[in-house]
Parts: C-alpha cells; structure tokens; sequence
C-alpha cells in the first residue's frame, strides 16, 4: 500500500485540482438552474482570467523570488494579439471554440516572446530593480499598444505607429485603432474555457514547480550563490520560470479580452499589475491555492460591498491594509495563533 | 531659442520629480521600503492647498505651509498605524501595504473632493488682475519663463542644499545615516531607530506636500488620482539615481525631467513615456545600481 501514499506537495496539488472541478462543477450547475445572479455570471470569466494571471506571477513572485510590476504588459501583449488573431481568421475559422484556442496560443506565444526579449535585460538585475524595469516594460507595452495601429486587407496585416496609416485596401478593416483600442470583439470566451484554462495553468505550474527545473528555480529563489555553486545555470532557470510565467498571462489577457466587445491599452495599466500582485501576496507566496482563492475573493469583493456604494473601495483599501497586518506582524500573529488547534506554542523565529 | 525653452521647462519638471524622488529615496534608505502611498500624498498636500487657497481666501504661503504641516501629519501617522508594525515583516508584506495606503488615500480624497477636476490657482505672478505678468520674457520675447518655472528650480535647489546641509551636520540627519547603513548597530549607538524613522517619513511627505503645489501650479488640474503617475515617475527617477542617494534622486529627477520634455518635442508626445522608460532601462543595464548608486558586494 506504499504507492498510495503521497507526499505532502503532490495531496496539495491533487487538493487544488479538486477544489477547481468542484467550484466548476457547482457553478455550472447552479447557473444551470438560474440561482446565479447576472453580475455574478458576467464575472466568471475574468475571475477565471485573472486567477490564471494570479498563478503564473506568483510563478515569478513566489518561485522565483523576483518581484514583477509589470505582469499586466504580458495581459495586454496577449489580449491584443490574441484578438488580433481571432479577428483575422474570423472566417477562416467558423468554429468559435477552436477560434477561441487559436487566440489562446497565439496571445500566450505572442507574450512568451515579449517575456524573452524582457527576460534577457531584467534578468540581469536584482530585487527592486527588477521591480522597476518590469515596471517601465509594462509602460512601454502600454505606450506602444495606445499608438498601435493595426489592419487586416486581402493582402494580409498592416501595421504603422502613431498614426493611422495602414491604407488598407477595399474590404479591409481596422483591428486596433491606437488608443481607441480593439473594437467590435465577438465575446467568444465563455466559462468552460475559462476553466480549461486555469486547469492547463495548474498543470503546467505544478509540473514545472515540481520538476528539476522547478527545484532548480526554488534553489536560486533561496540561495543564488549556492546555487550557482553547484553548477545550476541561473539565466536559464530564471528564464524558464520568467517565460513560462510570461505566455500564461499572455493566455490569461486574450481570454479576458473576448469577454468584453471592446478592449484598451489603458485598461492593463500600473494598477492592473498591482491587483494580480495583491492577490499573489494576499494568497501567500508560492501557495496556487491561495492565489486562486485571492483572485476570486478579491474579484468578488468589491462587487459584494456594492452595498457601501461610494464607500466600497475604501472599505476595499481597509480591508487589504488590515489583513496585511493581521499576517504580518508579529504580536497579532501570535495573538491569533493561540485560537488555532495544534499550534499552540505561537511561537516566531526572530 | 527653442531647444533653450525646452530646456528649461525640462529643468522645472525634473526638479518637481526631484522633490518628490528626495522623499521615495529617504524612506527607501531608512526603512528599506517602496512607498507607494508617497504620490498619493502629493495629490492631498495640492488639494489642502487649493481649498485654503480657493475656498478660505488664505494668502498662497499660509496655504503652502498649511498644506506641508497636514502633509507631514500625515506622512507620521500612516508610518506610525500602517507600516510601524510591520518592521520585520517581509519587504512585499509592507509593498502590499504601502498599495492599501495609497488606495486609501485615492478613495477618501474622492469621497471628501469628488472626481470633478479642480483648476489649480497660479500663486505665480506679479501684479494683479488683467495685467498680471506670469512670467519673465528674455531676448525681446523669444525665451519666455514663467514664474513658476523659475521658483520649481529655485525651491529644489533651496530644497537640495538644505537637505545636504541636514544629513551631513545636523544630529538628527547623522542618526537617519547611521540607521539607513546599519540599523542594528544605529540603536546599539543609542539612536532612537523609530524616531528617526518617523521623522524621515515626515521629512518626505512634507516636501511631497511643496511638490504637489508645484506641480499643480505648472499642471492646473487637480483630481484625486493627480499624484499617481507623477509619483510612479518620481520613483522611476529615485532608481534611475541610485535609489537610497540623495544626490542621485536629485540627479535622477532632473534627467528624467528633460529627458521626458524633449521626448515630447522632439520624438512624439504620445510616446514620450516610452521614451523616459526606455532609458531608464537602458541606464540600469550599463549601471545596474543606477547613476550615483553604491554596488554593494553579495557577501557570500
């Protein structure tokens, strides 16, 4: 009976995995009977989106030890290439859900891309200077995309900057018109994909997380010089873990961008990226679990508070600054852990 | 002519960024941390200002003191409730913080303010009503500075000195020194550690509070989200410097000032954050430290 004893990282894994059918499962049922509410059935998509956002920084943040400001870039690289791509083949390929997976690909190659070309600067720089490059890429994606003009005609894409000078020839249209953004987006994404989704992220986190690979990112997340020491290649796994992190946000934005009928430039600011960072720092570092129940508890709450109306997003700011310190300081720790069963010491490594 | 007038408004706008990178590069030093709140402060130190200004018909100075007092209040109290007891925590516990802060902040000035965009006064010129000059014109007309150019330059440099003179012979900016390098050491000294640190807080939002009146007088709007992007900015410059330098954050303001307006006049005005960006990542890769920043060894 050795075999079906499983260690303790691989119950936590099979435990997520379970916990994200059941909530599918009991989502589609309840929403199949209609005892979901609208505002609750309009979010499931970008919860789902921004769960999978959650995991892979915390594949940056809580693996890899490095903090990104920027993740929304890798969202927005996805959402508007991923769109892009699903507007072009809009008659190539009748079938929305295979349009829909071709997005997905494309988005998340398109961000994996921008993710290397990012990785080999940034990955040369340490702690909160790599805060601050992510956060200037994640401008400069921006910039770029407000100025972006992109067409598609019979004799395939245009593309120009600043301006719209793509003379696209008769029958062509105008996929993203600069800061006026994509336009018109079929709204193809739907739940089910959403959930396939974040169940690919697991799979592909959990596997490199509990790969040689993934040992080998944790090793430089701990000790960059002992690793080093022991012949890890530290570029290469911090590469990995940075590119990987990089195309399943780039996923995660073409998904969130076909469930709305416009999307911009804007909307994956500065901000943007700190809302996935809270999740990944509320749900703990590392922890995919915690991620996921962050990004939707937090994606929720503010809709939940609609009855404070002007007041949510200072009970919001409240609530964030409250459990930070209810978790972190190291009196209230104590404090609260005298309540719970099996650790009553409540003691702190100083 | 023109290059000259760019110049200088880059100069006024780099040293607003000065201001406002002085107080990120201060806290960084001393408490190690990324106070993201510190924009948001800016937008409350403008906003004490106009309704003092506006709204009670206070003389501009007693509007800008009032508005550094408040500032510094509250630059103490959001350190003393919020980050004070999270000083061994892990640095992204207090970054989350620092965020909560400044959401907080945001959304309490949009309860008390409202969204609706305030015209910032111009406490800048000389004379009154109709014939009120607002600036200087030099060479018969082709260089023309606006007052509050020319006092944005002059406050930072004031700013400068004086901050130089307090961290290099004042005791109190010796002990923020000694509790920046080592601060285990500093209390052993006998320096009083949260002091010290309380008054690097309410050091910095105090020149928030002036950099919030200088901004909104050379740009006149006024919402409550004014301080995020200026302070995004103004951090871009703290690390552009070296952050934890003073002289770098000063250095680091004003390239990054420059930098920006001539990206707007000579590149393109939409891309010009781009541009600001784009060296500031080119200047990590050559100097990974930033411009003055110390390379500190990793001891093995």
């Amino acid at each position: 009976m050795k075999s079906l004893k499983l260690n303790k990282t691989t119950r936590w894994n099979y435990l997520t995995y379970l916990l994200v059918i059941l909530a599918y499962v009991i989502l589609q049922v309840l929403g199949s009977t209609g005892s979901i509410s609208s505002s609750l059935k309009g979010m499931l998509v970008p919860i789902c989106a921004y769960i999978v956002m959650a995991i892979s920084l915390n594949l940056t943040v809580g693996v890899l030890g490095e903090l990104s400001l920027g993740h929304a870039g890798f969202m927005s690289m996805g959402a508007f290439t991923g769109v892009t791509a699903a507007i072009a083949l809009q008659d190539a390929v009748p079938a929305a859900p295979l349009r829909m997976a071709i997005a997905l690909a494309v988005g998340a190659a398109f961000a994996a891309l921008a993710g290397f070309l990012i990785g080999i600067p940034v990955l040369r720089l340490n702690g909160d200077y790599l805060a601050i490059v992510t956060l200037a890429f994640g401008e400069i994606i921006k910039s770029i995309f407000n100025n972006l003009y992109v067409g598609v005609d019979s004799k395939g894409l245009h593309l120009s900057l600043l301006s719209d000078k793509t003379n696209l020839a008769e029958g062509g249209k105008l996929i993203i018109a600069g800061p006026m953004g994509i336009g018109g987006i079929q709204k193809i994404s739907t739940f089910t994909a959403g959930f396939v989704l974040v169940m690919i992220t697991l799979i592909v986190v959990f596997h490199l997380v509990n790969s040689r690979a993934g040992r080998a990112i944790m090793a430089i997340r701990d000790n960059r010089i002992a690793a080093e020491s022991v012949g890890v290649n530290v570029t290469k796994y911090k590469m990995m873990a940075f590119v990987t992190s990089a195309a399943l946000a780039g996923a995660a934005g073409s998904l969130f961008a076909m469930n709305y009928s416009t999307i911009v430039a804007n909307k994956f600011d500065f901000n943007t990226s700190i809302l996935v960072l809270v999740f990944v720092v509320l749900g703990g570092l590392g922890n995919m679990l915690g991620s996921i129940i962050a990004a939707a508890a937090l994606t929720i709450l503010p809709e939940a508070l609609r009855q404070f109306s002007d007041y949510r997003m200072l009970v919001y700011a409240i609530v964030l600054i409250l459990v930070m310190l209810v978790t972190n300081n190291p009196t209230l720790k104590s404090f609260f852990s005298r309540f719970k069963p099996g650790n009553r010491s409540g003691k702190e490594a100083v | 002519m023109t290059f000259l007038n760019f110049l200088i408004s880059g100069i006024s706008l780099g040293s607003i960024y000065a201001i406002i990178a002085l107080g990120y590069t201060m806290v960084y030093g001393i408490a190690k941390m990324l106070n993201f709140a510190h924009g948001d402060v800016i937008m409350v130190g403008a906003y004490i200002c106009f309704y003092a200004v506006s709204r009670f018909n206070l003389p501009p100075l007693v509007g800008v003191i009032l508005a550094m007092t408040v500032c510094t209040v509250l630059g103490m109290v959001v350190e003393r409730l919020a980050y004070k007891p999270l000083r061994q925590a892990p640095s992204l516990a207090v970054l989350i913080t620092a965020i909560g802060v400044s959401y907080f902040l945001q959304n309490t000035a949009l309860l008390l303010w409202s969204s609706n965009p305030k015209v910032f006064p111009n406490f800048f010129t000389s004379g009154s009503g109709e014939t009120a000059k607002t600036g200087v014109e030099l060479f018969g007309g082709q260089l023309k500075i606006s007052y509050v150019t020319l006092f944005t330059i002059i406050i930072c440099i004031v700013i400068m000195l004086a901050l130089t003179w307090f961290t290099g012979k004042t005791k109190m900016g010796k002990a923020m020194r000694a509790c920046s390098e080592d601060k285990g050491a500093a209390q052993l000294m006998g320096i009083n550690v949260d002091a010290t640190i309380s008054m690097t807080f309410a050091i910095g939002s105090g020149l928030a509070a002036v950099a919030g009146v200088l901004l909104c007088s050379a740009y006149p709007t006024l919402v409550p989200t004014t301080g995020s992007m200026p302070g995004i900015k103004a951090f871009t410059a703290a690390v552009f410097g070296g952050i934890g330098s003073i002289p770098g954050a000063f250095l680091g303001g004003l390239l990054l000032g420059v930098i920006e307006i001539f990206a707007k006049a000579y590149i393109s005005t939409q891309l010009s954050d781009a541009v600001v960006f784009a060296v500031l990542i080119i200047v990590l890769l050559v100097k990974p430290a930033g411009l003055l920043g110390k390379q500190i060894r990793e001891k093995v």
